[in-house]
């Protein structure tokens, strides 16, 4: 285990390594020229070498990557061209928001789909089983931004309830802070609630088919305690690896959802700097979400090992 | 369980699952819909209507007009031949690639199998959406090009597929007797385990139409992807969300169309894979 564990960290930095050469490239084979595109129309060729030259822009590759790389594993992830400050803490603050959103959604999906997978499988070809499959569907159906539309138009534009965008500060009193949350949580709930019902709906049904099951009916224990204690125990696994595989979508939400209700967190900052071409912040966002995409499936698999040590992690890795 | 299959009428168990029969009709009914959408269109997609600006849903325009007053329906229409070319052509790019790629892991077994499948693994330690945003920003957009960095984020998925039934398949008399005949590997791969590879995954591609789909209306919602004034259904939402407020039919009404897209290729996609695979019967 503590050798799979390793390996795997060890493929976790070749991954990120690979994306910061990535990145890096994919930056440098921008069709316009860098400096032109910070000076804009009317620079000229002079003042776009200065520039170059202040920037570094003028030395091989190799020296420009060594050197952001080093700079990156100091903690110094450059300056933004475009907000002309440190990139750092604008990062971790982007990254705080986005942890809050993702931790609050993340609670509810389990707390959520969790229960709407128990009701599933004990109703199972009842008409409430069919309700839940359609609810949990129509998540599925649409990118999350849909629903995050729909839900503003209830909500703010038509009942003014609550807060359509932004975010608000902790200073503000739990209150108001909260109530930007809303809307932006119930959105990726929404997206991610039907795998993980659907998978706890079909592991409790197997589960519920079990002889240790049938036997504890036979004792006469009252239905309740044999969904919950007997059943659903066992067939909780699998239900947690999937959330923790959610964790990865959630990330890949995070940026449509972020944007529909200016949200500002890690998914914003990467689409604003993404549209203004502002290459240290888009450097860093990318890798920052590449890297908290690759600790979480880490995480996740780590976690599945040691919560079921049926599964052996050994020569084959799949 | 397995003595089910046995004591049932032949009749009952050849019958379609449901989903995949409601799924095949709205489909069918998409691609009609698709092929005669400039016929059915009341009007041209870029056609305004300057006096008739946010008009609500009505006669004269069924899902009502936009800012510029142009036709909503005739725009959603017309925004489903981008949709479902992009979602067909990723997929095709990604069948093309993880296809042979699969077959040949399968086939070869060895360090073929470990470099391609680790590699593939690889493509798929990245978050899918940061790859196809950095290839967007760095060249300028296209919707083949969308298309083509969607495929190659479905490739591993397919390979995957391929693989495991190719493994499947190697044991199968059929591969035994050609192998017995003294067959090529191209002839085995091609003429043999290249048709029964099929069936197992089509269940496969109709999810990653659907990735597809909802991949491109993200990437055009967030201006990455199909440049207006296209009639793409990401772009409609996103430039109907700063008029949601007094004309929420611009946003919705592709929305809505993407839902019976997805739900209608989701439902088939399942429906074949509770056909192909008896135990599912019953579960749902």
């Amino acid at each position: 285990m503590a050798y799979y564990a390793l390996k795997r960290l060890g493929a976790v930095f070749l991954i990120l390594i690979i994306m910061s050469l990535v990145i890096f490239l994919s930056t440098h084979a921008l069709p316009k020229n860098t400096a032109a595109m910070i000076l804009g129309h009317y620079s000229t060729a002079e003042t776009q070498a200065a520039l170059e030259h202040k920037l570094g822009l003028d030395q091989p590759l190799r020296i420009q990557y060594l050197r952001w790389a080093s700079g990156v594993l100091h903690g110094d992830l450059g300056d933004s061209l475009v907000m002309n400050r440190p990139v750092a803490p604008i990062l971790w603050r982007a990254l705080a928001n986005s942890a809050v959103l993702a931790g609050a959604a993340m609670v509810m999906v389990s707390i959520v789909g969790l229960s709407l997978g128990v009701i599933a499988a004990v109703w199972r070809g009842h008409s409430t089983d069919h309700a839940i499959a359609i609810f949990t569907y129509l998540g599925l159906a649409v990118p999350e931004f849909y629903w995050g539309l729909v839900l503003i138009l209830i909500f703010s534009t038509t009942f003014h309830l609550l807060p359509s965008s932004g975010s608000g500060s902790v200073s503000m009193g739990f209150g108001r802070y909260s109530s930007h949350l809303v809307l932006p949580v119930i959105t990726l709930t929404f997206s991610l609630l039907a795998h993980v019902s659907r998978l706890t709906r079909s592991s409790m049904l197997e589960a519920l088919d079990t002889n240790y099951v049938r036997a504890a009916r036979a004792r006469g224990l009252p239905e309740r305690q044999v969904i919950l204690r007997h059943a659903l125990r066992n067939a909780l696994m699998p239900a947690i690896t999937v959330l923790a595989q959610n964790f990865g979508f959630l990330i890949g939400g995070i940026v449509a959802v972020e944007t529909v209700f200016a949200y500002p967190g890690l998914g914003q900052l990467l689409v604003y700097a993404l549209q203004r071409l502002d290459l240290p912040v888009m450097q860093a966002a990318v890798l920052m979400m590449t890297a908290t995409f690759c600790i979480t499936n880490l995480a996740a698999d780590l976690l599945y090992g040691w919560i079921n040590p049926r599964i052996r992690y050994g020569g084959g890795v799949d | 369980m397995t003595e089910q299959g046995l004591i049932q009428p032949r009749r009952k168990r050849r019958r379609l699952p449901f989903a995949l029969l409601a799924g095949s009709v709205i489909v069918a009914v998409l691609v009609i819909l698709v092929l005669l959408a400039k016929l059915i269109a009341p009007y041209p997609f870029d056609q305004f209507h300057i006096h008739d600006r946010f008009s609500p849903p009505s006669l004269k325009y069924w899902a009502g007009t936009d800012e510029y007053g142009r036709d909503v329906f005739s725009r959603v229409l017309i925004g489903s031949q981008l949709s479902l070319t992009l979602g067909i052509s990723a997929t095709v790019v990604g069948i093309g690639l993880g296809v042979p790629l699969g077959l040949v892991a399968g086939y070869r077994r060895g360090i073929f199998d470990e470099l391609i499948m680790r590699s593939l693994d690889l493509l798929m330690a990245f978050p899918p959406i940061l790859l196809v945003l950095l290839i967007l920003v760095v060249t300028p957009p296209a919707l083949m090009k969308t298309a083509i960095a969607i495929g190659i984020l479905s490739t591993p998925y397919i390979a995957r597929v391929t693989r495991s039934v190719t493994l499947d398949l190697m044991s199968a008399e059929f591969i035994e007797a050609a192998r017995a005949r003294g067959e090529r590997d191209w002839y085995i791969l091609l003429r043999e385990l290249l048709p029964n590879i099929w069936p197992v995954l089509m269940v496969e591609i109709s999810l990653r139409v659907v990735f597809a789909v909802l991949l491109g209306a993200v990437l055009s919602f967030l201006n990455f992807g199909v440049q207006p004034p296209s009639a793409d259904w990401g772009l409609m939402i996103s430039s109907g969300r700063a008029f949601v407020d007094i004309a929420p039919w611009i946003s919705l009404a592709p929305g809505l169309a993407m839902g019976v897209t997805v739900l209608g290729i989701s439902l088939a996609g399942d429906g074949l894979r509770e056909l192909m695979d008896p135990r599912l019967r019953g579960q749902r």
